[in-house]
C-alpha cells in the first residue's frame, strides 16, 4: 500500500459563527477531525471600556458596567458600587442591600437560563432556547418596572440603588418564583437525562481542580471541578451572610457537570429571591449621604441646599478619597473583580475590570486539545463565554 | 477575613526580606511591593508555602504613573482558597525594562500578561507567546498609557471603491470636550485674586 501524505490543516472558526457566542475567532490546527491546537483570537469587540472610564466621573462609569457582560448586567454594577463604597466608606442601607441582592440574583437567573439554553442549542437542542427566553422576558420586565431599562439598568449606584421598588412589584416577583419551579422541572426533563445531550457533554472538556486553580477558574466552572468555593459564602458582601442557600458542587469538571451546577444554582437563586422578598425591611434605599447620593426629588422643591447638592452631583460628581481596592463579587460567570485606583479627584485614575470569562477562554487550548471538532462547540458553550466582558 | 493579614505580611518579610520593599495594609487589603527581579521567587513562595497557599493568580494588571521615574506599576492579585485570603503584589518598571513572566508558575498569567503588554507596552521576559490580544491586528501604540489619546490615532471605515476596510487618521467633527470639574473652592491649590490680603489683615 502506497504511503499517503497526511497534512495538518488550519481551520478558522468564527468570528461569524453562531456557536462562537459573538465574535470569537478560533484558529484551530486540526489533525483530521481532532484538534492539535486551539488559538482563540479575542478583541473583536474591544471598546476600550477601561480607558473610557478614566475620562468619566464615578457615576458616569456605572452604565459601562452594564455593557460588559450584557447577559447579566446587574452583577457587574454591583462590583463597581461595592468598590466605590469601600473607598468612600459609605455603605448602603439595609433595604438597598436587599434590593441589590434580589436583582443580582435575578441577573444570575437571566445569565444561567441563557447559558444553559444556548449551550443546549449549540449541541442540538432547540426547544430550551424558546422556553428559556420566555422566562428571560418575564425577568427583564421586572428590571424595566424598577428602573425603566430592560437590560442596561444602571440601577445599582454607589450608596444603594437609584429607585425603590414600585408598588406591587414584589408580589409579582413572588408569583413568578412560584411558576419558575415548573419551568425548571420542564427544562430538566428535556436535558438532564437526555441521551443525545449527555453523549455530547459527559467527559467532554474535563478539568481537574488542580488545573482549574492553575488556569484561574472561578464560579460555576471551578465548582464543577469539585471545589466548594463561592464568594457569596466565603467573602460575603451586602446581605448574603443573612441568607440561607446551598452551593452546588460538581465532580468531574466536564461540560455536563458545568451544566448541572448551573441548573442547581437556578434553584438556589429562586430560594434567595424568595428570602429577599420575605425579609426585606422597609426604609431608605440610598445612603443618606448628600455628598454621594442625590437628595429626594421632593426635598429639592423647597430646599436650596438639596438643589445645590443635586446640581453638583450631576455635573462634577463626587470626589473619592485616594486609595485603591480590588473588590470582587460572585458574578454568574465567576469572580468579577474591579481594581479601582483613585487619586482623590472625581474620576477614577485607573479602573481595571477583571472579567471571569477571560481566563476561562484562555484555557480553551487546554480543554479542547485532542478532542473532536464538534466538542469545541460544546466546551465553548459550557464555559459561558460572553464577549462583552472578555474584550471590554 | 482581614484577621491574620498583618501577620502574613510580617511572615513574608521574615521569609523573603531581601525581595520585599514595602508591606502595607490599605482598606483591609494586603499590598506587598517587591523587587522586579524577585517576582518569580515571591510568587512561587506564595503559591507553595504552607502558610500562604495562594494557588490562584486571579489577575495581572498595571497602572501608569507618568510622573514616576519607573512609570508602570504591575499588579498581581492572588487568592488563597485554603485560607480565604487575598494578597496584592506590586512591582515597578518602565517602558524599557522587561519583567520576568509568571507564566511558568501560573497558566492564567499567560493571557493576563499578553493583555498588559498589549495595553501598556510592558515587556514580559521569557513569555512563551507575547502577542497583542485585545487590540486590532497591526495596531500601533499602547492604549492604556496615560499619554495615549482617548480617541486614538486611526479610525476605520469601509471604502466602497476599494471594497475593503481602510484606516485613516481620526477626524473629529467636534472636539472632545473634557470638562475640568476640579472645584475652584476645594480642589485647586492656586492662589485666588485677593488671597494675598488674607495674611495682612491679621
Amino acid at each position: 500500500m502506497a504511503e499517503t501524505q497526511i497534512k495538518n490543516f488550519t481551520l478558522n472558526f468564527g468570528p461569524q459563527h453562531p456557536s462562537a457566542h459573538g465574535v470569537l475567532r478560533l484558529v484551530l490546527e486540526m489533525d483530521g477531525e481532532t484538534i492539535d491546537r486551539a488559538d482563540p483570537h479575542v478583541g473583536l469587540l474591544h471598546r476600550g471600556t477601561e480607558k473610557l472610564i478614566e475620562y468619566k466621573s464615578y457615576l458616569q462609569s456605572v452604565p459601562y458596567f452594564d455593557r460588559l457582560d450584557y447577559v447579566a448586567p446587574q452583577n457587574q454594577e454591583h462590583a463597581f458600587a461595592l468598590a466605590v463604597e469601600k473607598l468612600t466608606g459609605v455603605s448602603a442601607p439595609l433595604r438597598g442591600q436587599y434590593i441589590r441582592v434580589l436583582y443580582a440574583e435575578i441577573g444570575r437567573v437571566l445569565n444561567h437560563i441563557f447559558t444553559i439554553c444556548a449551550f443546549a442549542m449549540d449541541i442540538g437542542a432547540m426547544t430550551p432556547m424558546l422556553w428559556g427566553f420566555e422566562q428571560r422576558e418575564r425577568l427583564m420586565e421586572f428590571c424595566e418596572r424598577v428602573c425603566g431599562a430592560r437590560l442596561h439598568m444602571a440601577y445599582f449606584r454607589p450608596g444603594g440603588v437609584s429607585l425603590d421598588l414600585p408598588a406591587g412589584l414584589a408580589d409579582d416577583i413572588w408569583e413568578w418564583t412560584e411558576k419558575f419551579t415548573a419551568f425548571l422541572d420542564d427544562l430538566e426533563a428535556l436535558l438532564t437525562e437526555n441521551r443525545i445531550f449527555k453523549q455530547r457533554s459527559v467527559d467532554v472538556g474535563a478539568i481537574s481542580a488542580e488545573d482549574a486553580f492553575n488556569w484561574g477558574f472561578s464560579g460555576p466552572c471551578l465548582r464543577a471541578a469539585g471545589v466548594p468555593w463561592d464568594l457569596r459564602k466565603a467573602q460575603p458582601y451586602d446581605v448574603y451572610d443573612r441568607l440561607d442557600f446551598d452551593v452546588p458542587v460538581g465532580k468531574h469538571g466536564d461540560c455536563y457537570d458545568r451544566y448541572l451546577v448551573r441548573m442547581y444554582e437556578l434553584r438556589e437563586c429562586q430560594k434567595i429571591i424568595r428570602q429577599c422578598l420575605k425579609e426585606m425591611p422597609p426604609g431608605p434605599v440610598r445612603a443618606d449621604d448628600r455628598k454621594l447620593a442625590p437628595p429626594p426629588r421632593r426635598e429639592m422643591k423647597h430646599s436650596m441646599e438639596a438643589l445645590i447638592h443635586h446640581f453638583k452631583l450631576y455635573t462634577e460628581g463626587y470626589h473619592v478619597p485616594p486609595g485603591e481596592t480590588y473588590t470582587v463579587v460572585e458574578a454568574p460567570k465567576g469572580e468579577f473583580g474591579v481594581y479601582l485606583v483613585s487619586d482623590g479627584t472625581n474620576r477614577p485614575y485607573r479602573c481595571r475590570i477583571r472579567p471571569p470569562g477571560f481566563p476561562h477562554l484562555a484555557a480553551m487550548d487546554f480543554l479542547t486539545r485532542g478532542h473532536m471538532l464538534a466538542d469545541v462547540v460544546a466546551v465553548l458553550g459550557s464555559l459561558d463565554i460572553v464577549f462583552g466582558e472578555i474584550d471590554r | 477575613m482581614d484577621t491574620g493579614l498583618r501577620e502574613l505580611g510580617e511572615y513574608l518579610v521574615a521569609a523573603m526580606g531581601d525581595a520585599i520593599k514595602e508591606v502595607a495594609l490599605v482598606s483591609e487589603e494586603l499590598i506587598v511591593v517587591v523587587e522586579r527581579e524577585a517576582i518569580r521567587r515571591v510568587l512561587s513562595f506564595l503559591r507553595d508555602d504552607v502558610n500562604c497557599q495562594f494557588k490562584q493568580l486571579m489577575d495581572v494588571t498595571a497602572v501608569d504613573f507618568p510622573g514616576r521615574s519607573e512609570r508602570f506599576e504591575v499588579v498581581y492579585n492572588l487568592l488563597s482558597l485554603t485560607h480565604n485570603r487575598r494578597i496584592r503584589i506590586k512591582l515597578a518598571t518602565d517602558e524599557q525594562t522587561p519583567v520576568p513572566t509568571a507564566t511558568s508558575l501560573f497558566n492564567s498569567a499567560n493571557w493576563f500578561e499578553r493583555e498588559v503588554w498589549d495595553l501598556f507596552g510592558i515587556f514580559f521576559r521569557e513569555h512563551p507567546d507575547l502577542r497583542r490580544i485585545l487590540t486590532d491586528y497591526g495596531f500601533q501604540g499602547h492604549p492604556l498609557r496615560k499619554d495615549f489619546p482617548l480617541t486614538g490615532y486611526v479610525e476605520v471605515r469601509y471604502d466602497d471603491d476599494l471594497k475593503r476596510v481602510v484606516y485613516e487618521p481620526v477626524k473629529l467633527p467636534q472636539d472632545f470636550r473634557n470638562f475640568d470639574f476640579l472645584s475652584p473652592w476645594e480642589g485647586v491649590q492656586a492662589q485666588l485674586p485677593g488671597d494675598e490680603k488674607a495674611g495682612e489683615a491679621k
